[in-house]
């Protein structure tokens, strides 16, 4: 039983052609400044400086690349799952239209010099008044669809992206308040420990809900939809949602370790960082368990190896967080390059994976196809990210336990073994290995532009039929 | 001393972790659900035509992982400080263990080095082990401004040669570290005027035979004689009691180029050593002075 009335795709393929667009360019940026650590000569100009570059690629990364592929992901999915389309598209449309020119105003404003120096929440002001704007119409939108479902339940998918949702535009106008000095200039609303505490409460629950939750809401549609098996547990999912969004809310203080943080503080952040991984495994184990009885589907389709290996990587990146979140490991990685090996594992493992796997899976049924120009370059791109990361990380820990190793070692008389700057120099050839990894992943999003160009080309956009909901049995 | 401003904040604290430790062992319990003999059954509720989920029970191994994590934490905030501002079991502050940690190191490290804190400073210099130890001190305090071999950069001062701003008898040098050093250079420019600032610029080449504009030599040399003597003196070999640099030999602190002559004279230069007395104590710093005497008085041999 089919009605006439279509879902809403044109928002859905705009924000997924962007995330291949802006994954190219965020991670092109992250190979200059892995190369500028190599070859410091290549910090050329002030603007291409890697003070300026480095937060133009974090930026580009999470809120353009995994910022598009959350908003192309979530809009499909709370369509397709709810049984109905938009609510409002011509706001959905302005939520894309917003989020382009905020990425566009970071990318002008980042290389200029603006910022207002807090980790992942560089943007000055105006722009963040943008976000918050654009982020509220983001809501009412999802909000707004899921309000006006045919089905009775909410699928599982649906509750991540709207945790997701509710809790960065909570943290980011919290962590935001500012007080504007001049038009491209403000001054945090806090001060001292308590702007550091806020700023890192905002920092974790950025990994927690944007990268986590709302990449767990991509899984939950993505993986039992390739694998064409039932999710694995319907409990499991209840426990793992609401044990994550409380728990990741208190996680922060474990990136204050050993400060003028009050030791309260820094002791919640650890063990609920601690706490944290079985929650956090329940989504891995949720994702993994569904392939039962399709395992063999693996060997052959490369879609389903993107977002199985995403899911281990999401497994080995969470157990390695609340390691680190232990005081007394963390007073080794702190400060190394560990800590960018593990953002990285997670980043290009997990984030980067799940979101490439779910891409390919949309693209095609955007344009009235079943699947992509080349199911081959799939494989070869899932191959040669695959090797990228392992290179990347590998190489990270172990220039991370080296520098830590170095930066603690003394002498008889108690003074520093090494100079900061051999531990650079001893450095070098890891950070040669980490931009060959770097640029694995890079050339496979080029593979994947290349297939995504001729899968659409000369393709009539195509918005499938809502159809109506099954009833229950 | 609290961190809170009242004690409604420790109970805020108390409450909020206690809550969620609490919401996540509810939400553990009331989902413990045993197997169900026979095949699992799958949750009677179809979205987008094939998406569904099985009713498995929570994994055993991940629910005993779930437990001793939520058990980890108690016992975590029994022992150690985190319930507002209970102080814990063990009594353990960051404080306690960084005053622990440098109480030992005192004992472990400080008799290395008061063994020579009583001998001269000349007799220091010709101890081999004592001059390890004072170039180890250079390389992880000192090396950073004035370059690992000590001969220093544009604005930080060669330790490695024998002109001395301050001093290089070894209670000077001593001074130098103990108490630290502000070298200021009033800026002329305004004073001068542009003419005014190349003409005195050409005059100080002049003092140590650089090529210079003869006639600007001549005008800068009156210049000199109205405003610079002060610190520089007559025949510009300047004053150690001021930290004021000899203008007629050929080190250059700040370059001896007209270009940069003209930016020393017209806008001042402003030159800060640290204090090193508090942070490092008087019995580095007599072994630190030792080290930097001997290398100028390496480079008397070499010479």
């Amino acid at each position: 039983m089919q009605t006439q009335a279509t879902y809403d795709y044109q928002v859905v393929r705009q924000f997924a052609i962007m995330t291949v667009v802006w994954g190219i360019v965020g991670m092109l940026v992250g190979v200059i400044i892995a190369a500028q650590l190599v070859w410091p000569d290549l910090n050329v100009h002030e603007y291409l400086h890697f003070g300026r570059l480095r937060p133009l690629h974090t930026n580009a990364v999470i809120f353009a690349f995994g910022g598009c592929a959350l908003m192309a992901t979530s809009f499909y999915v709370v369509q397709r799952t709810c049984h109905t389309s938009l609510f409002l598209p011509k706001l959905a449309s302005f939520v894309f239209w917003g989020w382009q020119l905020v990425i566009v105003l970071a990318a002008i404003t980042l290389p200029l010099g603006y910022t207002s120096g807090k980790e992942y929440a560089e943007l000055e002001w105006p722009i963040d008044i943008l976000i918050a704007v654009v982020w509220v119409a983001y809501a009412v939108v999802f909000f707004g669809t899921i309000g006006k479902r045919k089905t009775s339940h909410i699928y599982v998918a649906n509750w991540f992206y709207g945790g997701f949702i509710l809790a960065v535009a909570l943290l980011h106008i919290v962590n935001s308040a500012e007080i504007p000095f001049s038009l491209m200039k403000s001054y945090s609303a806090y001060a001292g420990v308590q702007d550091a505490m806020i700023q890192w409460w905002y920092g974790h629950n950025a990994v927690g809900f944007f990268l986590t939750a709302g990449f767990l809401g991509m899984m939950y549609y993505f993986v039992p939809k390739q694998a064409g098996r039932p999710v694995y547990s319907y409990r499991l999912s209840v426990v793992h949602f609401w044990a994550l969004i409380f728990t990741y809310m208190w996680a922060g203080p474990h990136h204050l370790h050993y400060t003028a943080l009050p030791d309260w503080a820094q002791s919640i952040g650890m063990v609920f960082s601690l706490i944290l991984l079985a929650p956090s495994w329940g989504g891995m184990i949720n994702g993994i368990m569904t392939m039962s009885g399709a395992w063999d589907k693996l060997r052959t389709d490369p879609i389903l190896k993107f977002l199985i290996t995403s899911l281990s990587f999401y497994g080995m990146s969470t157990f390695e967080g609340p390691m680190m979140s232990i005081k007394t490991v963390n007073a080794l990685s702190h400060y190394t390059d560990w800590t960018i090996g593990h953002v990285h594992s997670g980043a290009l493992g997990w984030v980067g994976m799940v979101s490439i796997g779910s891409i390919y899976y949309l693209l095609p049924r955007l344009y009235g196809k079943t699947e992509m120009y080349s199911v081959r370059l799939i494989t070869l791109h899932f191959w040669v990210a695959t090797i990228g990361i392992v290179l990347y990380i590998a190489s990270m820990w172990i220039a991370g336990v080296m520098q830590g190793l170095m930066w603690r070692d003394v002498n008889v008389d108690g003074t520093l073994k090494w100079a900061f700057i051999e531990s650079v120099k001893a450095t070098y050839p890891y950070w040669a290995i980490r931009l060959l990894g770097g640029l694995l992943y890079l050339s496979g999003m080029f593979i994947m532009f290349y297939n995504m160009v001729r899968t659409i080309a000369g393709q009539k956009a195509v918005d499938a039929p809502v159809l109506a909901p099954a009833a229950a049995h | 001393m609290s961190d809170f401003v009242s004690d409604t904040w420790h109970y805020y604290v108390v409450g909020l972790v206690v809550l969620s430790l609490a919401f996540c062992l509810w939400i553990l319990v009331s989902n413990m659900t045993k197997r169900e003999k026979g095949p699992v059954t799958l949750h009677d509720h179809i979205w987008d035509e094939t998406l569904q989920e099985y009713n498995h029970p929570l994994p055993r191994w991940w629910l005993y992982l779930f437990w001793l994590t939520l058990g980890f934490a108690v016992a975590y905030l029994v022992l150690y400080p985190g319930l507002g501002t209970r102080q814990g079991q063990l009594g353990w502050s960051g404080k306690s263990q960084y005053e622990a940690e440098v109480k030992a190191a005192e004992a472990q490290f400080k008799p290395i080095y008061a063994k020579y804190a009583k001998q001269d400073l000349a007799a220091v210099a010709a101890d081999p082990e004592a001059q390890a130890m004072g170039q180890r001190l250079f390389l992880t305090y000192c090396a950073q401004c004035h370059g690992a071999d000590a001969h220093g950069a544009k604005g930080f001062p060669n330790l490695a040669d024998n002109d001395w701003l301050y001093g290089g008898d070894p209670a000077t040098i001593k001074t130098t570290i103990t108490g630290g050093r502000n070298g200021a250079m009033p800026a002329w420019g305004a004073v001068l005027g542009a003419d005014g600032v190349k003409d005195a610029a050409n005059y100080v080449r002049s003092l140590s035979g650089l090529a210079n504009d003869s006639i600007r030599a001549q005008r800068g040399k009156e210049l000199y004689a109205q405003n610079c003597i002060a610190c520089h003196g007559l025949e510009g070999k300047g004053n150690q009691a001021l930290g004021a640099p000899n203008l007629t030999d050929r080190i250059w602190l700040w370059g001896s180029s007209e270009t940069s002559l003209i930016e020393t004279i017209s806008k001042g230069r402003q030159n800060q050593m640290p204090v090193f007395k508090d942070f490092l104590g008087e019995d580095k710093i007599h072994i630190l002075s030792a080290y930097v005497l001997s290398l100028s008085k390496s480079q008397d041999k070499q010479q």
